[in-house]
């Protein structure tokens, strides 16, 4: 077998009972594993922030890496929501209704001081955070915050999404929790 | 005067007429409306409605302005005159609450239409009451 160059990391396999010709794990651990590098991030930029994560998609910073290939800009198929933007009161029903129609297990990363607070922006019109009308997984500081703290929110997510139980979506916190936004 | 900038104070119910009439007569040709929008003279109870004229031929402008109470702001609508009028009346009724009588769609355009106020008189708050974290100083107050 050829080496594995040191600047490359390979994925760790799971724990579980190995011997000659099988392993076996648990399937919460595979599944996970195979979500966490298979995300499909819908992106929703609205503003500055926005533009950053073009960046973070760019070859430099090249979001791809983390199995986030395809990104879509339809809810359909899409696990990863990411609102990058400053969002008014009026775009509040448009985020909520993109929100519902992705099927679960969905994940929201909120990126920058606007979408996790309202930023500076705190007017009438601006909606104070996008944990208002969503429920959110990761938020990610800062007014514009740099590519780098885009894929340090992303790798959180991946850490949530690999450690997630699989029944945590029938769980009566979960739906409670979903209730509290009005979402069934 | 404002600069080269006559600003003309006027009655209300004469301003389509005024205004007709500005666009019509050869000698003064006022064609564009560049603007039309509200200012809420909070000291004194009063909203203007300020039209703003120009004349592309000679380059020339003007601005007319109409002093409406704020209880009951009600101005005839200029749509019939200018078709553009009808985005800023809605715009303008949507931050300051006046009433355009005449215009064919008179509701809110840029906010929310369960707003219950008129975010730009000087009567509202334009920070968000919702937020009670964050630290003032950072804001300018
Ligand atoms: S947090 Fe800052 S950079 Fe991001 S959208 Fe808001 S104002 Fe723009």
């Amino acid at each position: 077998m050829s080496t594995v160059a040191d600047n490359i990391n390979v994925g760790q396999k799971p724990e579980g009972l190995e011997g000659t010709g099988f392993f076996a794990t648990r399937l919460e651990q595979v599944v996970g594993l195979a979500r966490k590098n298979s995300i499909w991030p819908l992106p929703f930029a609205t503003s500055c922030c926005g533009i950053e994560f073009m960046a973070t998609m760019g070859a430099h910073y090249d979001l791809a890496r983390f199995g986030s290939e395809r990104l879509s800009f339809s809810p359909r198929q899409a696990d990863l929501l990411m609102v990058m933007g400053t969002i008014a009161k009026k775009m509040g029903p448009v985020l909520k209704q993109v929100y519902e129609q992705m099927a679960e297990p969905r994940w929201v990363l909120s990126v920058g001081a606007c979408a996790s607070s309202g930023g500076i922006f705190d007017t009438y019109s601006v909606l104070q955070g996008i944990d208002r009308i969503i429920p959110v997984d990761v938020y990610v500081p800062g007014c514009p915050p740099r590519p780098e703290q885009i894929i340090d929110g992303v790798m959180k997510i991946q850490a949530l999404v690999e450690s997630e139980s699989l029944r945590r979506r029938d769980s009566k916190e979960y739906k409670a929790m979903l209730n509290t936004y009005g979402i069934e | 005067m404002l600069y080269d900038f006559p600003v003309i104070s006027l009655k209300q119910d004469k301003i389509v007429d005024v205004i007709k009439h500005l666009r019509d007569h050869a000698e003064t040709k006022f064609q564009f409306l560049t603007t039309l929008c509200g200012i809420h003279y909070a000291e004194v109870n009063q909203i203007a409605v300020m039209y703003q004229l120009h004349n592309m031929v000679s380059n020339q402008r003007v601005r007319l302005k109409i002093y409406l109470p704020v209880e009951n702001p009600v101005v005839q609508s200029l749509t019939s005159v200018f078709p553009g009028a009808n985005w800023m009346e809605r715009e303008t009724y949507d931050f300051y609450g006046v009433k355009f009588e005449g215009h064919p769609n008179l509701k809110r355009i840029l906010n929310v239409d369960e707003m219950i106020i008129f975010p730009l008189r000087k009567e509202y708050p334009l920070e968000d009451q919702v937020r009670v974290d964050k630290n003032d100083s950072m804001f300018g107050r």
